[in-house]
């Protein structure tokens, strides 16, 4: 049994050597115990307000810290919660939390903080599955979409949904209990109507996952071409680093390299590949076959050649095997080395000079590839389990439109709609589900 | 000084009080049943029918546990429908009209021969309590009767009042004297109770009626039975007729509107919404420039009627007049005026789910005090409490039963986690569990159950488990058996339906929704088998089939519930401590004190929210 009543403790900001590190702690006698182990007295004060003192075990001074004070309900959890900026050292921060624990505070459980705020009902399920996004979210993009969930525009979205379908149910109850009396049926054709308007709703939702997805995760995008294309010169130019071994002998990657790079608060997922040709090296003939399989899930493909050993005839070819990805991006690599002359070339296609780091061209085809995935007001799907539950829904709905087509029995139809109206329900939090709640706070990293 | 000792004493000779003696009776209690009146056992106070939508289903649930409702509504019918037959299987209800004279008779015979049964005619207006246990009950004649257990079931006599117009006076039916004590002094022992209002339509002479200004409404052409172990349907049937309201019947109705206790603040409590008075249909529909009207005859002797849908509280000056302007009842004669009825009964939130109350131990409550309504529902809680009030005092364990089980467990779990605001009546639509609750298969279901607890016969399990064996049976056969084309092609083609050019399976012939067993009847390879099997045994397996991926669908979220049903909360747990439950789940929980998260999930005011904190805190 979870013991609500303790006063949990984690550090808040991630381990290592920085400026400053945050300890936070959260429940019934989180000021007392901080009391018990700072140079002033908090209890009495008002909430939000910050305190400068030191955090000392007895006589022994751990650290000079400023403390933030939370008061129950105005906190995240809603509980009494201080955050302690300390210095951001690991062994302070551990000393500091090993102090709050000795005068009776405990560990908190991964995910515990955000827990205890949807028991106090400061989040639903949701927004509490948006915090975690928000934790581990890399890009603006993301960050975004994490914060517009937690103010609860896609919960919103979907209540009204559901409750539309809601009286849709009681139409069809309605003609069930009550047919053999002088009731009016439900209208068909106007039943019909109000599926379809719904399915179109969820199907936008449900395409949004896609774009949503991206934010997320980064866009998937794989850098291919013919070995010594230049591939892995070009990721270590993106990247402004060397992550890849760069040499000038073909083949030289053998295996994918993924790296996270951000462009105007987008994310791009890249993926290195190892260079496309028939190879009698085993190793590299996976590393190939690995290639095929990451194009294919690609969501863009930036599609590398060099412009010195490549006739456009060549090339056409190339692209002819090329598996059919949402964007392509054409890229004459090694222009620096060559008379060049974009007319003989394919249009849309972009020069660089990976070596020289020359990507002027590249980069803004790319700026403009994002202005796709820029946050508008639509709501945005960015949850795998989400997007399950609308694809189920709309199943669900497509089963009703099918049995009104088939004429089946009306206590049929709305079997089936209680079904979609269950699996809307999963998303918001209406219908309990205990292995929802696992999983949900199992992602939770401590702290959160 | 003690006039008796019982087991169990039942206060009530209706629907309830009768289902819930022989029920205790059968199982091997000695009951006392006492009633006001002896005449007036089982009395059909309302509508002389039976079952219909959802109450069907129950019908067959009580008779299916070995109750009596079902034969005798069997043996009392001059009518029988299927209804909703258009719809899927899960909809089809059976009704009954009932000669309203003989379905009482029945059931005093019914209690007159069972030897554990004793009855009393008297008032009881005293409940004798001993430390929060109920030990007897005393009457209005002074008499004093000792019992181990006592089944309240006061339907709509206690602090009854009666209204016609401006005319109100005491009585717990037209005719008949309202009872009193019982309410003053369980509030006085900290119950909450509370008024509830129905109210019955005018009764006339069916020989002044011009039926020939009526649509006529007939029995079924191959009438079916509501008890399992019923074998004889009707041979002959009497009709009931329609005919509808219009404009000068409502302008009629509207000038009695000044006097009518609805309309003037007289009448407080509530009346069932989905059974209005037609002055509350005409006032709130006022739209609608008509109204239906059954025109219901009240037995196989008798020219009295029932004017169904016309359940009023007007003067009966205006009822007269104004159903002297309704087709066919322009010479109509009144047996008596329709009248509303106010009576005592307490929130259900106060019942444990074996129908005992929370406050005083031993003590039933099933039926009207409960706020429900229905004879139906009335009986089936009668049948639950006599169940539970026996196995109470012979310490074994209470006899629950799931909302996937029955509509019963339905009808009792809503009362007691959600109680009621209005008369409760059951709809198919309270049930999550539609597909599975059917009225086919109240007996696979429930049979085996009745058998375990001792109230169904041997007879009964037997002829069910026979049944049982021939459904396998034959959905085996319709599973394995392939028909060639040119035996089932005449047949598809005469459904309208494609035909097929090599052999093909039965069962995903019968797949298709123009096919049903019975067309196979004379289908060369199917006829040896199929020759011989009744036409129920046809149409379950044939359910069975068809209805194959629904049913499924539905077992595997009862299963998914049933796992919240056995995450028990532990007795006394204190929900204040949980900070974080809303306030309004605090007190309905702590009121209520559901025995499992499934239960707290179902209560009103508790918010899926408030569940996921119980589960989170309960280790999930």
């Amino acid at each position: 049994m979870l013991n609500l009543h303790d006063t949990i403790v984690a550090p808040a900001t991630p381990a290592g050597i920085s400026a400053i590190s945050v300890v936070r702690i959260s429940g019934n006698d989180a000021v007392a115990i901080v009391d018990a182990c700072f140079s002033k007295t908090l209890v009495g004060k008002d909430g939000y307000t910050i305190h400068y003192g030191f955090i000392q075990d007895g006589d022994t001074r751990i650290d000079e810290v400023l403390v933030s004070l939370f008061l129950n309900p105005h906190s995240y959890t809603g509980e009494d919660s201080l955050e302690i900026s300390c210095h951001g050292s690991p062994f302070i921060v551990k000393r500091v939390i090993e102090t709050l624990i000795k005068y009776g505070a405990r560990m908190a459980d991964p995910g515990e903080f955000t827990l205890r705020a949807f028991l106090n009902q400061k989040l639903d399920l949701a927004q509490a599955e948006a915090v975690a996004d928000m934790i581990h979210s890399n890009s603006e993009a993301s960050l975004q979409m994490a914060i517009s969930q937690i103010r609860g525009g896609f919960s919103d979205d979907i209540k009204y949904l559901r409750q539309e379908l809601i009286d849709f149910a009681a139409l069809i109850e309605l003609e069930n209990d009550f047919g053999e009396e002088d009731v009016e049926f439900a209208n068909r054709p106007k039943l019909r109507a109000l599926v379809e308007e719904i399915l179109t709703q969820i199907e936008k939702l449900r395409s949004s996952f896609v774009a949503g997805n991206a934010m997320k995760n980064g866009i998937n995008t794989v850098i291919a071409g013919k070995p010594n294309a230049g591939k892995s010169t070009l990721l270590n130019a993106l990247l402004n680093e060397d992550r890849a071994i760069v040499s000038e002998i073909e083949g030289t990657t053998r295996d994918t390299i993924e790296e996270m790079f951000v462009l105007n608060g987008v994310q791009f997922r890249l993926i290195d590949t190892a260079g496309l040709r028939e190879s009698v090296d085993h190793i590299e003939q996976i590393g190939v076959g690995k290639t095929k399989a990451e194009m294919d899930k690609a969501e863009l493909l930036i599609y590398l050649f060099d412009a010195g050993k490549t006739t456009p005839q060549e090339l056409e070819t190339e692209l002819g095997q090329l598996p059919a990805v949402k964007h392509t991006v054409l890229v004459a690599n090694k222009t620096d080395t060559v008379d060049f002359n974009a007319k003989d070339w394919p249009k849309g296609m972009v020069s660089i000079s990976a070596k020289e780091k020359k990507l002027q061209l590249l980069v803004e085809k790319l700026e403009h590839i994002t202005n796709v995935y820029e946050l508008g007001n639509e709501t945005i799907v960015n949850n795998a389990r989400h997007a399950d539950a609308l694809t189920k829904s709309s199943e669900a709905l497509h089963t009703v439109l099918e049995g009104l087509s088939n004429d089946i029995p009306s206590d049929l139809v709305a079997l089936d709609i209680r079904s979609a109206l269950y699996q809307l329900g999963l998303i918001t939090g209406e219908v309990t589900n205990d292995e929802l709640l696992d999983s949900i706070f199992g992602r939770f990293c401590i702290g959160k | 000084m003690v006039n008796g000792k019982y087991d169990v004493i039942v206060v009530g000779a209706g629907h309830a009080g009768c289902e819930a003696a022989h029920a205790a009776a059968t199982l091997g209690s000695s009951v006392l049943l006492i009633t006001m009146n002896m005449e007036a056992i089982a009395k059909m106070s309302c509508n002389p029918a039976m079952g219909g939508v959802a109450k069907g289903q129950i019908v067959r649930e009580i008779d299916a546990l070995g109750g009596m409702s079902g034969l005798i509504s069997d043996q009392s019918a001059i009518q029988f429908r299927m209804l909703n037959r258009s719809k899927g299987a899960a909809m089809w209800s059976p009704r009954t009209q009932n000669d309203r004279m003989v379905f009482s008779n029945m059931w005093r015979n019914t209690i007159e021969l069972n030897p554990n049964i004793s009855m009393f005619q008297d008032m009881v207006n005293e409940l004798v309590i001993q430390n929060n246990v109920v030990t007897g009950v005393k009457t209005a004649m002074g008499f004093t009767y000792e019992a181990r257990s006592v089944v309240l079931t006061s339907g709509t006599f206690m602090n009854g009042t009666i209204h016609i117009g401006r005319n109100q006076f005491g009585g717990g039916r037209m005719a008949e004297k309202a009872s009193t004590g019982i309410t003053e002094q369980l509030v006085s022992l900290g119950f909450e109770s509370g008024r509830m209002k129905t109210g019955t339509p005018p009764r006339v002479d069916g020989r002044t009626l011009d039926y020939s200004k009526m649509e006529e409404q007939a029995g079924d052409k191959t009438p079916g039975l509501f008890s399992y172990m019923s074998d004889k349907p009707l041979e002959t049937q009497r009709s009931c007729h329609i005919t509808y309201t219009n404009p000068q019947v409502h302008d009629v109705l509207r000038k009695g509107f000044d006097d009518s206790p609805m309309f003037n603040g007289t009448i407080k409590s509530v009346g069932p919404r989905y059974c209005p008075s037609v002055e509350d249909k005409i006032n709130r529909f006022a739209e609608r420039d008509r109204h239906q009207v059954f025109v219901e005859p009240e037995g196989w002797d008798t020219v009295e009627i029932y004017v169904n849908g016309f359940s009023t509280s007007l003067p009966a000056d205006i009822q007269i007049e104004a159903m002297q302007l309704i087709p066919g009842f322009k010479n109509a004669k009144i047996f008596r005026p329709g009248y509303a009825i106010e009576y005592d009964f307490f929130p259900p939130t106060q019942l444990s789910l074996n129908l005992e109350t929370r406050a005083i131990e031993n003590l039933f409550f099933a039926g009207q005090i409960n706020g429900t309504t229905g004879y139906e529902e009335a009986a089936s809680q009668g049948l639950m409490a006599g169940v539970n009030a026996h196995r109470k005092i012979t310490e074994k364990s209470p006899f629950i039963l799931s909302r996937s089980e029955a509509y019963i467990g339905v009808l009792i779990d809503d009362l007691i986690n959600k109680g009621t605001q209005e008369p409760y009546r059951m709809f198919t639509s309270r049930a999550e569990y539609r597909i599975l609750l059917r009225q086919d298969n109240a007996d696979s279901r429930l049979t085996t159950k009745g058998y375990e607890l001792g109230l169904a016969s041997e007879g009964r399990f037997k002829k069910h488990q026979e049944k049982e064996k021939a459904i396998k049976d034959l959905t085996n056969y319709i599973e394995k058996t392939s028909i060639p084309p040119d035996e089932i092609n005449p047949v598809l083609t005469k459904k309208k339906t494609a035909i097929v050019n090599q052999k093909y399976k039965f069962k995903k012939l019968l797949s298709r929704p123009q096919i049903q067993v019975s067309d196979f009847d004379d289908v060369k390879t199917t006829k040896p088998y199929l020759s011989g099997l009744s036409v129920d045994l046809k149409e379950q397996a044939e359910i069975l089939v068809k209805y194959h991926g629904y049913i499924e669908k539905e077992q595997e979220m009862a299963q998914k519930l049933e796992k919240y049903n056995n995450m028990v909360i532990k007795p006394g747990f204190d929900y204040n401590a949980l900070a974080s439950l809303s306030a309004e789940a605090k007190e309905k929980l702590n009121n209520i004190r559901p025995t499992t998260i499934g239960q707290a999930s179902r209560i009103s005011g508790v918010r899926p929210s408030d569940i996921s904190v119980l589960l989170v805190y309960f280790g999930r």
